[in-house]
């Protein structure tokens, strides 16, 4: 297959229009993501594709949208949801958590829900107040959703694949500041499973434990700690629920040292798990305490203050640094 | 002329066909449902009415964790179901015990929630029932959803979504009832008005004229009937199931009636109102009313008493019987239904656990 080089907007894009091309039942709504296309054009060119009753805008509520998606997954159909922007998603939390991740239990298996809630999510565009949350802690702690963020393109187009053939609602957190990062894929190649976290790099000194928009940042890290001497293993968690323990602990316990970095502010969050998970499974493989690269515990700043609160690669050196290195 | 407005405003008056003393009432726009169709309502109305009685008994002897009763309010949770095709959708609420019975629910699976072994006691498939909801008005938008993947399909589908009083406050019932409307969706919103959301009165709960005015604002039709007077919820309720599944999109109606008994037996009534304000209402109960009706037509035989009175003594015998033994459960229940394919983190959990009761056991 030829490779051609798009961004990831694009192959959310082609993922969406593959997704309805193989199967009728699968409808995308939300606000402004009919003759727009979405905000970020995600949905572009789909109600001219496939109509109005496969790609449709509604009135501007996120509760009734993601509602009206679990009546239709009720029904027969695998609804696609657009949330806009992070922090537009809170209105709709009610339904998420108790309705979305619940009915399958409540209903003892019964009543299936396959539908995906996607999230734009994170800073680093330059937004306004209420538009560059991180909200996939609030997901992750909910039993029932299954949360995945993808950091390449190829993990976009694969992952969201995945995720609308996936049985169970799947809340799909898209890095805003990577929509237009481009690479060279050919879109038919393997797609990750849901579930699974993927080695990025491989490095034999410590490990950096990464996802979604913190995953760039954390191999230019490894580059640049490459060229001072130190190999860092990169890995990418691609789905934060189910968490891949036994990757993430395979490359920690090769390492015996380990930083995790995220974007969301690290109190109580996703970046607090994984310490504890491999703080728990591999403690006598660590020869220093796991550390964290997380924004500070504060509500994301204005655009021009952001570059402080996101995390860096001179955050993530010294965090390396202060793994307890013998020779330092 | 007719104006837009006054088509989807209800008629001044609740629509009621047979009023508190049994007397039938000639309406412009309804006609009496017929003969058998009321009879089958009596024996229901029965029938709910032992339901509630012998669950609220069951609450008292420690075999229902909580019971909302519905006790006056069978008429609406009856007449609710009987419009119903077994292809529509019903969507209730927790106090709707009675009409997912009348649905054709297993009254045990119908409380097994209020039991306390499972949320949800019947596969919602089976009668087209969905789970009942606690938290409010948030099934309303589900109620939508179904309606318009139905329509989507090509399917006639018509949804009956039911809430109360103090639901139609919370923004679910906003978003649904907009929902529905901009989708032309197949979903009847049907609020019984019972006065009370646990102890606040509808005076705190909303300003509006009545609660079906509300449709206005949406472009939904409302209607309002008299909550206690099965006759007329039959015909209000059928003309909406009508109109929805013949394309007018989404109906509102309201049904005014009343909560005679607590909120639940948790509940103590008498801090917020007087017995005073009870009685009248006492005096308009559903049962009461159709059977003075019934009986002065010369309708009401012995076979439809004895049809009656055997459909509830079943149902008392039965949900003594079903709930008397303690409920048993199986603690791997608890990670078996979370996700399609148990992840490998609540497999670890679930050995955690059986490794723990093993240990209790030797």
């Amino acid at each position: 297959m030829t490779h051609t080089k798009i961004s990831m907007a694009q192959a959310l894009n082609q993922a969406l229009r593959d997704a309805m091309r193989a199967d009728d039942s699968v409808v995308m709504f939300g606000e402004d993501v009919g003759a727009l296309g979405g905000v970020f054009r995600i949905t572009d060119g789909l109600t001219a594709e496939f109509g109005e009753n496969r790609c449709f805008d509604t009135p501007l509520a996120e509760a009734g949208i993601v509602g009206m998606a679990v009546g239709m997954a009720m029904n027969g159909m695998r609804p696609v949801v657009e949330m806009q922007f992070d922090a537009f998603g809170y209105p709709a939390f009610e339904q998420i958590v108790s309705h979305v991740a619940k009915m399958r239990n409540r209903t003892r298996g019964r009543v299936a829900l396959p539908l995906v809630i996607r999230i734009p999510y994170g800073g680093g565009i330059g937004g306004v107040e209420h538009h560059s949350d991180s909200s996939e802690s609030y997901f992750a702690h909910t039993p029932g959703l299954t949360v995945v963020t993808p950091a390449t393109v190829a993990d976009a187009y694969g992952l969201l694949r995945k995720a609308i053939e996936f049985p169970d609602p799947v809340v799909f957190m898209e890095p805003k500041k990577l929509y237009w990062a481009k690479e060279e894929v050919d879109l038919t190649e393997a797609q990750p499973g849901i579930g699974t976290a993927v080695v990025r790099r491989d490095g034999a000194d410590a490990t950096l434990i990464a996802y979604g928009p913190a995953v760039p940042v954390a191999l230019e890290a490894a580059e640049v700690a490459a060229a001072e001497g130190r190999q860092l293993s990169v890995v990418d968690l691609r789905s934060l629920v189910p968490f891949d323990d036994e990757t993430v602990c395979a490359a920690v316990r090769r390492t015996g040292r380990a930083v995790v970095v995220a974007e969301a502010s690290g109190f109580a969050s996703v970046s607090s798990e994984i310490v504890a998970r491999v703080t728990e499974k591999c403690f006598h493989s660590l020869a220093a305490p796991v550390r964290r690269v997380t924004a500070f515990d504060i509500p994301f700043p204005p655009p021009k203050l952001e570059k402080y609160q996101l995390p860096s690669v001179d955050r993530i050196l010294d965090a390396v640094d202060d793994l307890q290195w013998e020779d330092s | 002329m007719t104006t837009v407005e006054e088509l989807l405003l209800p008629s001044a008056e609740p629509v009621c066909l047979i009023d508190q003393n049994g007397v039938p009432h000639e309406n412009p726009s309804y006609a009496m449902p017929a003969k058998e169709a009321l009879l089958d309502g009596y024996v229901q109305l029965i029938k709910g009415r032992r339901f509630n009685d012998q669950a609220s008994a069951l609450v008292r002897q420690g075999r229902l964790a909580v019971y909302p009763s519905s006790h006056g309010q069978e008429a609406c949770q009856i007449a609710a179901t009987m419009v119903l095709r077994p292809d529509d959708w019903l969507f209730p609420t927790y106090r709707d015990s009675v009409s997912i019975m009348s649905r054709g629910v297993d009254p045990i699976e119908t409380l097994t929630l209020l039991r306390g072994d499972w949320h949800s006691g019947y596969d919602p498939y089976e009668h087209k029932v969905a789970p009942q909801a606690t938290p409010l008005a948030t099934q309303l938008p589900h109620a939508v959803g179904v309606a318009h993947a139905a329509r989507l399909k090509g399917e006639d589908t018509v949804v009956m979504a039911l809430v109360g009083d103090g639901g139609t406050s919370e923004g679910d019932f906003h978003e649904a009832l907009n929902f529905a409307a901009v989708f032309h969706a197949p979903v009847v919103f049907f609020v019984q008005n019972n006065e009370y959301a646990i102890s606040v009165p509808l005076s705190r709960q909303s300003a509006a004229p009545s609660l079906a005015h509300k449709g206005i604002g949406y472009g939904v039709p409302g209607e309002r009937a008299d909550g206690n007077d099965l006759a007329g919820l039959l015909a209000v309720l059928g003309r909406a199931v009508e109109k929805a599944r013949s394309g007018e999109g989404p109906q509102l109606i309201e049904a005014h009636t009343y909560r005679v008994q607590a909120h639940t037996n948790a509940d103590d009534a008498s801090r917020y109102r007087e017995d005073a304000e009870v009685a009248p209402w006492l005096e308009r109960d559903p049962i009461q009313r159709l059977t003075t009706y019934l009986e002065r037509q010369g309708w009401l035989g012995d076979d439809v008493r004895e049809r009656a009175e055997a459909g509830a003594v079943e149902v008392a015998a039965r949900l003594r019987d079903g709930l008397m033994p303690e409920p048993e459960v199986d603690p791997a229940d608890l990670f078996a239904h979370l996700y399609a394919e148990e992840t490998q983190q609540l497999r670890e959990q679930a050995a955690f656990l059986r490794d723990e009761l093993a240990r209790e056991e030797a």
